[in-house]
């Protein structure tokens, strides 16, 4: 039987110069930081009130901020040790002021304790970890990753247990592993299929017991051929052969972008404002897959990343790291800075976020450190060309929202569907007059938010 | 790390490159098969009438933009102004006639709109249809292709109502698409007009839309009035205003919807003139008019998102 499929993007999407230099190495451990900082927003949804106080001392794993609202995941403690101080902390994204806990480490690393009912790197009986799975209740998996603290590794940062417990009137028949990673420059989707490829089926069949879909798909770029046939022997392996099917696709940008993934694979188009539930889909990404079964199966909260660090560094590298470290630590692993002026960026060249304070730390979220020479941008007048419009993976105007926002009609955007933006970054690119279009979409955005 | 400095910045942190002057760039060198057919029809005076239209341009542009206390920047479209303006002359304009169109194409039709990316009216036409209103004579006074000999003999373009051909119909044909007969300096030869065009739409400049549906129109149109179609389409300046100033991105229409309209509204606009009003040519004319309507397609023709539905209104 086949396993892997072959298919062309529905969409015209851009070809990226791709720049995965670090695609070849291994993902290394960085040390127990000495200290780390630990945000109160790491999700979408509510942000986490403190459960634990200034002078506390803390073991690694441990809950130290929950929140009673749905839409919310717990956040833990990355290190053992006490919580020194409380901190505000600027939400780079939203621009709000976040609480935050400061860490100071024992050196002990002392882990709380938890079950673990499996341990995949000591055996490989595959069956022996089905049945385990087959034996947890539904109920029971959805409260371990709620309790992991587990939200979409993609980016969107959407907490998993809401995500994988859709209302009963939307029948979700298919389930699609996300492992595109279409931005250029990140590489750590990519290590982690290759090096912890068993965890990420295993986690993907955790996921699927909780949603009994009918087709489940792995979707990769097919940038990533070596991850495709590891997968792939894996799945033989494994035997999961019925159950799940690898699609290669071609590499395209925004491939990774949720809407455009599942329009590829099903042809269903999730309509405008909609979720892909609608569409009785549900995407999650390769990295959120692997804490999943972390979660489940290993019983260990999301209190670790792997992050690509590369760009403008000595010596880029895919680094296993906890989460709170400092960007800062992560950058001096690398051998620091090759250039004077440098943006720092976290995520990717076309969605990231540039911060100022490399003590920033790593959240949840956050998938790649990317140092760039500075480029200045030379803003010139729009000529009208329409490339933005052209390749717009959503079918909108961008140019009509930078007209808009200029002159201040930020009312007039929303009639050209600005919320539908997804911010991909593809009209900026593209730009000849290099107008920066994104930084008015999201300026136009949170003004409306904020109305 | 202190000594480093670190900016901030919005995503996307990279860009493609594919700057406005690159695509103006791009287009003069496609322009340049016209040009050089223009030359070798028409003679040394055309060379001295495109560089006064170019040079014009520019320098117009320069000295504007220094009395607005604004950048100079050569990218490229002042050049293509004065060289596509200069492609629509009459082939024994005076000089300094061409002086006060360039000028006026720069200094009104664009930079007093606010510069690239505002004007309504694309430039050069506007400064050929001043100058045709000012100086009727001199811009409707043809010569047939003296090659390099100095002495022209005057003779009317193929659209003219004088304009009569001895020989066969294919060698007309043959005549009007290699660019042997009277007209502007650049519109004669179609064949090295769809050279640069193919040019421009290989490196994706222009979108086929506009031309495509634009000549499509005319053909149509010329069929349904009895004419003969593929003269029509051969003769006069359509070739180069359907694929050089139509295409003009600031003022044709933005999305792929509007530019089909956009270049059907030209076809219609053009056979209307053709047959019914007191010019021979419409090209000019009709580009201008549809120049005025962009706006409003824009306004009105709009894309579809993804996953765009009509909400219902009672749910």
């Amino acid at each position: 039987m086949k396993i892997t499929l072959k298919k062309k993007s529905a969409f015209k999407g851009l070809s990226l110069p791709e720049n995965k230099i670090t695609a070849e190495k291994s993902i290394e451990v960085l040390p127990v930081p000495e200290k780390v900082i630990i945000p109160l927003q790491q999700s979408i949804g509510a942000p986490c009130e403190f459960i634990v106080n200034r002078g506390d001392m803390v073991k690694t794993g441990q809950k130290i901020a929950d929140s009673k609202s749905y839409v919310s995941a717990p956040i833990h403690s990355s290190i053992s040790g006490k919580i020194s101080k409380i901190i505000k902390l600027i939400n780079p994204v939203t621009s709000n002021v976040m609480d935050a806990a400061l860490i100071e480490s024992d050196g002990k690393d002392l882990w709380v304790e938890s079950k673990k009912l499996f341990d995949i790197r000591e055996s490989e009986d595959f069956p022996r970890l089905k049945e385990i799975i087959n034996d947890i209740e539904k109920k029971e998996i959805l409260q371990k990753i709620r309790e992991a603290g587990i939200v979409g590794l993609g980016g969107a940062t959407f907490p998993t247990h809401v995500k994988l417990n859709p209302p009963p009137d939307k029948k979700i028949d298919t389930l699609i592993l996300n492992g595109c990673e279409c931005e250029p420059f990140i590489t750590s989707d990519h290590r982690i299929m290759l090096e912890k490829g068993k965890e990420v089926l295993m986690g993907l069949y955790i996921i699927s017991r909780v949603l009994s879909p009918e087709n489940i798909y792995i979707a990769v770029e097919d940038n990533k051929e070596d991850a495709i046939s590891y997968l792939e022997k894996l799945i033989v392996n494994m035997n999961f052969g019925r159950l799940f099917k690898i699609i290669s696709l071609k590499s395209r940008y925004p491939m990774g972008a949720e809407k455009m993934l599942i329009k590829t694979i099903t042809g269903r188009t999730v309509p405008m404002g909609g979720l892909p539930m609608d569409v009785g889909v549900i995407v999650s990404n390769v990295a959120t897959s692997k804490s999943v079964y972390d979660a489940v199966i290993e019983g260990k909260p999301l209190i670790e990343k792997v992050v690509t660090v590369t760009g403008n560094v000595v010596n880029p590298k895919n680094l296993q790291v906890r989460v709170g470290a400092v960007i800062g630590s992560l950058i001096e692993k690398c051998g620091r800075f090759r250039s004077k002026v440098n943006n720092i960026i976290i995520g990717g060249p076309m969605m990231g976020i540039s911060i100022v304070d490399i003590n920033f730390p790593v959240t949840k979220g956050a998938n790649c450190v990317l140092v760039k020479e500075s480029r200045i941008q030379d803003e010139q007048n729009c000529i009208n060309c329409g490339r933005c419009v052209n390749i717009c993976p959503m079918n909108l105007m961008p140019l009509a929202y930078v007209k808009n926002t200029r002159k201040g009609n930020y009312r007039t955007c929303k009639e050209y569907y600005i919320d539908n933006c997804i911010e991909c970054g593809s009209c900026a690119y593209v730009c000849p007059a290099n107008i920066p279009i994104v930084g008015y979409i999201k300026t136009c955005k949170s003004i409306l938010a904020k109305k | 790390m202190e000594e480093d400095k670190i900016l901030i910045s919005h995503a996307p942190h990279i860009w493609r490159g594919f700057s406005t002057s690159k695509i103006m760039y791009i287009v003069v060198v496609a322009l340049l098969f016209p040009t050089a057919t223009s030359i070798y029809f028409f003679g040394y005076y055309a060379i001295y009438l495109i560089l006064t239209g170019v040079i014009t341009a520019v320098l117009t542009e320069f000295a504007i933009k220094k009395l607005r206390k604004k950048r100079f920047i050569m990218d490229g479209s002042a050049v293509i102004t004065g060289l596509l303006f200069a492609l629509t002359l009459p082939p024994r304009l005076p000089l300094w006639m061409a002086v006060v169109g360039s000028f006026f194409a720069i200094a009104i039709a664009k930079e007093a709109f606010g510069g690239l990316g505002y004007n309504i009216f694309n430039p050069a036409l506007a400064g050929r249809a001043f100058l045709s209103v000012c100086f009727p004579r001199e811009m409707t006074s043809w010569v047939l292709p003296p090659y390099f000999n100095y002495d022209a003999i005057t003779g009317a373009t193929p659209l003219g109502e004088n304009f009569t051909y001895q020989l066969d119909k294919l060698s007309l044909y043959k005549d009007l698409f290699f660019g042997n007969t009277g007209g502007s300096l650049g519109e004669t030869s179609a064949m090295f007009i769809l050279i640069g065009a193919l040019i421009l739409i290989v490196f994706r400049i222009i979108d086929w839309r506009i031309p495509v549906f634009y000549i499509g129109t005319v053909a149509l149109g010329s069929f349904i009035m009895g004419k003969d179609v593929l003269f029509q389409i051969l003769a006069g300046g359509l070739m180069i205003g359907a694929f050089f100033m139509a295409t003009d991105y600031v003022t044709s229409p933005v999305t792929k919807n509007g530019r089909i309209i956009f270049g059907v509204g030209l076809g219609v606009l053009t056979v209307l003139i053709r047959n019914f009003s007191s010019m021979p040519e419409g090209v000019c004319f009709s580009i201008l008019i549809m120049n005025a309507f962009t706006p409003l397609i824009d306004k009105y023709i709009k894309v579809k998102p993804f996953g765009f539905y009509k909400k219902r209104k009672n749910v």
